[in-house]
């Protein structure tokens, strides 16, 4: 074989590789987005069923409750517009409290959203932005409609 | 008074640095020794005022010095002192300057050890690495001076952070930091080398053992930052790919496909122009890693563009840093053409397809951190990128990787037989699949992905195994320690972190398939079941520290009636923030861990306790240290002192003969 044909070749298989790669990469990420919906979204119906989304906001004031194995837990996220219930079965996290920010990931099934994950705020300054970011929507939402 | 000199010491600092980045390449241009003689005690005298600087930031944190900002912001009086000094780099300003440091003994270290090289070439690299100082250490005092004064003082800090009181978070900030920085060692090398025009083999040689130690350290950093998530998060889970790990993730990628393209340089003298990318690529990310994880950014966009400031002198940095170097790699990289040409079957085609693939595994981390966050600052909506897509990525990915990492070195450089090289291999190959099948159903978890990554470490182990036979059979005739001996400390090192790999990938799978955790709620003298083992709950009691309230789980392991000792998880409650943390408590051991923790106690008096069963987790951090040490074997190669010291003489003798 001569040089420039097997400079060809090496160069053809890097890019087939690299297409091959790229690829991969796309569909996997088209495949694997989480998006994010507000309660008043969830409420509104404009969330999907199904699939695996998450939702952010306030846990409501007086909602959380534990079933009796002491596992399953209920409570509420709020973006002061609209509250979704939501069931949780685990530990929940360190600085998870009513009143506060928290982020949960799951499904939505017959209107409560069973969460599989359920963040919460780092420290003590830190809101989760997805949670500020649901709460800050509703409020300027209900200026709109007050005004 | 104390704080003030520590500011007024990092101002000279920045001074020095300045002369280190103008007056040594000035000196190398016009071909004045003189000049360029002014880099190295440019270079000490700075790191010299910036150790001094930082002692006396530290000062401050042990002294509860709480009129300086950082200090009441993260220290307390009743921190720990361990804590207290660590405290200095818990937080943006005192980890840049901790950055600063870093960047400041590497150069030191080339001072020091790189007196071989041709002089203006060692003016050069000084002088890059004087203008990546010049840039941080300006940065500091700009925009985060850490020895503001608060005035009047507050009585009492606002303490550490409780996550990072903790032996972990002592040793891995540094470690990670002088990874990140080392990058810039080799990225000085190579501007310089495109500065002289000479881009060859001696540059990657020169290159090489630096490369090699900052990836050494970038790897251990990770991997204590991961040991740290680990047991301080109170989950169990050793990555999540979260932004921050993935920021310093991109650049260990690179780092990795550098020091193998290194390799090639050094041999064969290919891929010059790919390496100089590479370096340039692998300091970009260490860079973007370090703008991502202290501009902001990843809280909230928004707050960063509130704020801007710190985040916009970062991305200028890096900016400045992208496009100054790849300016003069456009300018220089028409003269770089040619070099070794190899064959389709060759160990530089192995080399440069797992370069490809690391090049996109790199990439794809950077959509995955970076897509959101463009997204968000648009204004197009909030997405988040969990580890689903990670590891649909990463498998696919790095299976052929693995598999051409152990077939390469059973390759010859230049050109080689494929028929006989499969032929070589094939038996190796065969037996993993089959053990990757044969494991699976032993432990009776077959499902893809069990099967794949059992089979990949049986090929990672087996593959291994023969190599070093085969290696000690090249020498036939002579007595095994001879042969033994034979071995470079750069085979050994290759070696090594290869099997280290197979080590990790075992850990990495059979954790994945095999680990088991329930939630129990548990009252005083109750018992749960988990994997074969009895937890039996002997109720909590106080345990408070210096710095915080705790309740104290005490929890009895038996296995079979067996006992194996006490787990004792913690709920604490820091003081000065009232922070809660979740301590766990763990029963290590090599084939399995139990991992403990407590959760929240219910109002009739029970506990919810999680128990976790982690089967072969340490064997991912056995892994990264046989990485590690592989780094540390080749990067002590005796080849690259025996050059140096030739190159001295050769480089004395040359300075003799110009002289006379």
């Amino acid at each position: 074989m001569k040089a420039r044909s097997k400079r060809l070749m090496l160069v053809g298989g890097g890019v087939v590789l690299l297409v091959a790669a790229v690829a991969l990469v796309l569909s996997a990420f088209q495949q694997n987005l989480v998006f994010f919906h507000t309660p008043t979204e969830v409420a509104e119906g404009r969330a999907p069923t199904g699939k695996t989304f998450r939702v952010g906001g306030m846990v409501e004031e007086g909602s959380i409750a534990r079933e009796p194995d002491g596992i399953t837990v209920r409570f509420a996220i709020t973006d002061t517009a609209k509250v979704i219930p939501v069931t949780y079965q685990g530990t929940l996290p360190d600085l998870f409290k009513e009143g506060k920010g928290a982020v949960v990931q799951g499904k939505l099934e017959g209107g409560v959203f069973q969460a599989t994950e359920v963040l919460a705020k780092h420290d003590e300054n830190y809101m989760p932005p997805e949670a500020a970011h649901a709460v800050e929507q509703a409020q300027k939402a209900a200026q709109t409609l007050s005004q | 008074m104390i704080p003030e000199l520590g500011h007024f010491a990092l101002i000279l600092a920045l001074v020095l640095s300045l002369v280190q980045a103008v007056v040594p390449l000035v000196g190398a241009h016009r071909n004045s020794s003189a000049l360029m003689g002014v880099g190295r005690p440019a270079a000490q005298g700075q790191f010299f005022f910036i150790l001094f600087s930082y002692v006396c930031l530290t000062w401050a944190f042990i002294q509860s010095d709480f009129s300086v900002q950082l200090a009441a912001s993260n220290s307390h009086s009743a921190t720990p002192l361990m804590y207290k000094i660590t405290g200095v780099w818990g937080n943006h300003e005192g980890s840049l300057l901790l950055w600063a440091m870093s960047l400041s003994l590497w150069t030191v270290a080339v001072t020091v050890f790189s007196r071989h090289l041709p002089d203006a070439f060692l003016a050069r690299v000084l002088g890059v690495l004087g203008w990546v100082s010049a840039g941080f250490i300006s940065f500091t005092l700009v925009t985060s001076n850490p020895f503001d004064r608060l005035l009047p003082a507050v009585a009492e800090g606002r303490d550490l952070n409780p996550l990072l009181q903790d032996p972990g978070m002592i040793i891995h900030p540094p470690l990670l930091y002088m990874g990140y920085v080392g990058f810039s060692v080799a990225f000085a090398f190579a501007i310089a080398a495109l500065m002289s025009g000479r881009l060859d083999a001696a540059w990657a040689r020169w290159s090489r053992p630096w490369t090699t130690v900052a990836w050494v350290f970038l790897t251990a950093g990770i991997a204590v930052g991961s040991g740290w998530a680990y047991y301080e998060l109170g989950w169990g889970g050793w990555w999540f790919w979260d932004p921050v790990e993935n920021a310093s993730f991109m650049p260990w990628l690179l780092g990795t496909a550098l020091i193998h393209s290194l390799a090639v340089t050094e041999k064969r003298g290919a891929f010059r122009s790919w390496t100089v990318l590479l370096a340039i690529g692998a300091f970009s990310l260490s860079l973007l890693g370090t703008f991502l994880v202290r501009s902001g950014v990843l809280t909230s966009v928004h707050a960063f563009a509130t704020d801007p400031k710190r985040g916009l002198y970062i991305l200028a940095l890096l900016v400045i840093v992208i496009g100054c170097s790849l300016f003069l790699y456009a300018m220089r990289a028409p003269r770089l053409a040619g070099g070794g040409s190899f064959g389709f079957v060759s160990r530089e085609t192995a080399l440069l397809g797992n370069n490809v693939l690391l090049t996109v595994a790199s990439a794809s981390v950077l959509l995955g951190t970076l897509y959101p966050l463009f997204l968000d600052a648009l204004n197009l909506g909030k997405i988040s990128v969990g580890p689903p897509y990670f590891e649909a990525v990463f498998v696919p990915l790095m299976t052929p990787v693995v598999v051409l990492m152990m077939f390469g070195p059973f390759l010859r450089w230049k050109d080689d037989d494929l028929a006989a090289a499969v032929r070589k291999v094939a038996p190796a190959f065969i037996a993993s699949v089959l053990i990757g099948f044969g494991t699976a159903w032993a432990v009776d978890h077959v499902t893809w992905r069990t099967v794949l990554g059992l089979a990949l470490s049986a090929w990672v182990v087996l593959a291994s195994i023969q190599l070093l036979v085969v290696r000690l059979k090249e020498r036939a005739g002579a007595s095994a320690g001879s042969r033994l001996r034979s071995i470079t400390a750069s085979w050994w090192g290759m070696w090594l972190a290869h099997f280290g790999v197979g080590i990790f990938i075992i850990g990495v799978t059979l954790v994945g398939s095999l680990d088991q955790n329930i939630d129990v709620k548990m009252k005083e003298g109750q018992r749960a079941e988990l994997a074969g083992y009895t937890f039996l709950f002997r109720g909590a009691l106080d345990a408070d520290g210096p710095n915080y309230d705790a309740a104290r789980g005490i929890i009895e392991l038996s296995r079979d009636g067996r006992a194996l000792g006490t787990l004792t998880p913690e709920k604490r409650v820091y003081r000065a923030q009232g922070m809660p943390m979740t301590e766990a408590s763990l029963d290590i051991g090599v084939f399995r861990d139990v991992y403990v923790t407590l959760g929240e106690q219910l109002p009739d008096g029970a506990w919810i306790v999680s128990l976790y069963y982690k089967p072969f987790i340490s064997w991912i951090w056995m892994g990264c240290l046989l990485m590690g040490l592989g780094g540390v074997f080749a990067a002590s190669d005796r080849r690259y002192r025996r050059l140096a010291a030739r190159e001295a003489t050769a480089g004395a003798g040359q300075r003799a003969a110009a002289s006379a």
